[in-house]
């Protein structure tokens, strides 16, 4: 996100006065060095040059499109500003401090006011003090710009957990749930005692998911069957299910609630729609591929099928695949996939593809 | 004069749901006939018009049509000579249709449904009957049979609310998608016939119509079919050009000639460049009037 700068004279005057004060110092070490000589000159030089240093560097880079980290000119227009303004407030605060001490202080003339020595001192004590000015402005400004992107990154980073648990704790879901259980409770409470012990499992896994990086596929599939049951108790003979896991592959680790969004896609966008409901197939197996063994997972519905044009999708939808496409991705890079195909007649089938770790299979 | 019983008609797809409501209306309502508990919106519109039930209780999602939407259909197709069902929709967490029922001031029960909440309505719908009931008595026939062929003021302020519903976000069948989404207007509708693809103005076609899953794309001269929601098409062009008039149709509106209206009540379309004539339903009758 670029912001333009916009020109805030408050902050500006808030430099100045760093400048004045800085000047002070610089002239009160110049005076400690040299104990012999007036303190008045040296402060009235001071602060005129940091002033147009000040005045051409602050106020300059303003002018100058400046990159939008820092609020300084980028390359050699930087360092050039650094430059002619260091020069530029040199000369133009020596000339003015010239003239004032001359008139108004009525201190030597200007001739005998500064000899060679003298010059080349205070030349290299505006060097100093103006790169080490124009250092401490920069380093500011940078932080503040850093500690904004850092705060942007985290409002990014929970906003982003924040709608990832929306569409885990759908609210529809929850509260359906919810009315299924409180009518459990008064006709069938043995029934309700299992749904809630379902739901909890649920909560629970959606809740901690975020936290464990891996778990056994044996266990994202009682998760599975978990949600499966707790919709098979609200849809009533609408869904029919089925789990297909080899022993084999019980311990592959998966990360959790990988498969979660795929099933609720189904049931969703598949069973939902459909008067008659379905049936959804959730199957586990291997594939031989060039680069060794891979893990084949594939949530299969009979449900009304993908939409014939794909513009605009729901908001869990589209949020619930990139998610599971993200986390395939980090985990696994190019080597992890989904696909989702359309079957025949009517239906869905989600695919998800990543290389199985020789080391979990016996 | 014996009061007649009441009788009401549940669609919630949810069975165990269902059964609830079935019961606790027994509970609260107990003269409260029940006639039929559906599970989808087809079946609902079905069901009510063949048992003409004094109350209706439409769950928001259903599969199929949701219940607005087949409200709107019951609305559409309900005899002139019966008054209108009182209408209460039931949602489990829905903020946008909560928001639409509160502005269109429609009745609504939030799911899980608490007894005290239900008896509230219940007591709503009673009034509205008994109020229906007592101005029957006084003019001592059915109030619509007085104006036969127009729909009753009670049917005219529930179309309303129906059609505000019906164009309010997320209320929809589809869980539709944050109401900001202000889709860029189509200028070319993308029609592929075969291993063509023929780009149609839309300042060319007439009408569109909806058909299954497809949508016949009607010029003057021929006539396309794509696959686009008929929903979505109108998200996508512009309203004052295209009117909605029917829950199938979309017509140009420069492009109607007259509209007439038949011995039943019904309007008809006849257009300028096709020789169809296209029904207007009586939830978008309110469109034609002579200024």
């Amino acid at each position: 996100m670029k912001l333009r700068r916009e020109f805030n004279g408050v902050s500006k005057l808030r430099h100045y006065l760093q400048v004045v004060a800085f000047t002070l110092v610089v002239a009160t070490i110049q005076c400690t060095f040299m104990p012999d000589k007036p303190y008045g000159p040296p402060v009235v030089y001071s602060v005129l040059i940091g002033t147009f240093t000040w005045a051409i560097i602050d106020l300059g880079r303003e002018l100058i499109p400046s990159a939008a980290e820092t609020g300084w000119p980028q390359g050699w227009q930087g360092i050039a500003l650094v430059m002619v303004g260091i020069v530029v407030g040199y000369l133009a605060g020596t000339l003015l401090a010239d003239t004032l001490c001359v008139h108004y202080f009525h201190f030597y003339p200007a001739g005998s006011l500064i000899s060679g020595a003298d010059q080349r001192t205070s030349i290299l004590i505006t060097a100093i003090a103006g790169l080490v000015g124009t250092f401490y402005f920069y380093a500011v400004n940078k932080s503040a710009y850093l500690e904004g992107k850092m705060a942007e990154a985290r409002m990014h980073a929970s906003e982003s957990r924040l709608k990832l648990l929306e569409t885990q704790l759908e609210p529809h879901m929850l509260f359906n749930t919810l009315a299924n259980l409180r009518v459990l409770i008064g006709t069938d409470p043995t029934r309700a005692q299992h749904m809630l012990d379902r739901m909890i499992a649920y909560l629970r896994a959606t809740l901690s998911a975020s936290r464990s990086t891996q778990h056994p596929l044996a266990l994202e599939f009682e998760r599975l069957r978990d949600y499966l049951e707790l919709m098979a108790v609200r849809m009533g003979p609408r869904l029919a299910y089925t789990l297909d896991l080899p022993e084999a592959l019980r311990d592959v680790p998966v990360p959790p609630l990988l498969l979660q969004p795929l099933v609720e896609n189904a049931i969703r966008h598949g069973l939902e729609p459909q008067v008659e409901g379905g049936h959804i197939t959730v199957r586990a197996s291997t594939q031989e591929s060039p680069h060794g063994p891979l893990l084949v997972i594939e949530v299969q519905d009979t449900g009304a099928g993908l939409p014939a044009t794909l513009p605009t999708p729901g908001p869990g939808q589209s949020f619930g695949l990139a998610q599971v496409r993200e986390r395939l991705a980090t985990l696994h890079g190019a080597a992890g996939a989904l696909e989702l195909i359309a079957i025949q007649p009517s239906g869905t089938s989600a695919t998800v593809t990543f290389p199985l770790k020789s080391a979990a299979i016996p | 004069m014996t009061e007649p019983v009441p009788r009401a008609l549940i669609a919630e797809d949810e069975p165990l749901l269902a059964a609830a409501l079935q019961q606790d209306l027994a509970r609260v309502w107990p003269e409260l006939q029940m006639v039929a508990v559906v599970g989808d919106g087809r079946s609902a519109v079905r069901q009510a018009l063949a048992l003409r039930p004094d109350v209706l209780f439409f769950d928001i999602r259903m599969p199929g049509q949701s219940g607005i939407e087949a409200a709107a259909e019951l609305a559409d197709a309900w005899p002139d000579d019966q008054p209108f069902p009182a209408l209460v929709f039931a949602t489990a967490y829905d903020q946008y249709a909560v928001q639409a029922f509160e502005a269109q001031a429609v009745d609504y029960l939030l799911k899980p449904i608490q007894a005290d909440r239900l008896a509230r309505t219940v007591a709503k719908v009673q009034g509205l009957l008994a109020q229906r009931a007592s101005a029957v008595a006084a003019t001592g026939a059915a109030p619509a049979a007085l104006s036969a062929a127009l729909p009753s003021p009670e049917l005219e302020a529930t179309m309303a609310q129906l059609r505000a519903l019906l164009g309010a976000p997320g209320v929809g069948t589809a869980p539709a998608a944050a109401p900001a989404a202000a889709a860029t207007r189509l200028s070319v509708i993308q029609a592929s016939q075969g291993t063509q693809i023929h780009m149609v103005p839309v300042g060319e076609v007439v009408y569109f119509e909806a058909a299954d899953k497809y949508v016949r794309v009607l010029t003057a001269e021929r006539e396309y079919l794509i696959r686009t929601a008929l929903k979505e098409l109108i998200e996508q062009l512009d309203p004052q050009e295209f009117w909605q008039v029917h829950r199938s149709t979309l017509v140009r509106a420069t492009a109607i000639a007259t509209v007439t209206r038949d011995e039943a009540g019904k309007q008809h379309l006849s257009l300028r460049g096709r020789p169809e004539r296209l029904p207007v339903s009586r939830m978008y009758a309110h469109l034609f009037r002579a200024m």
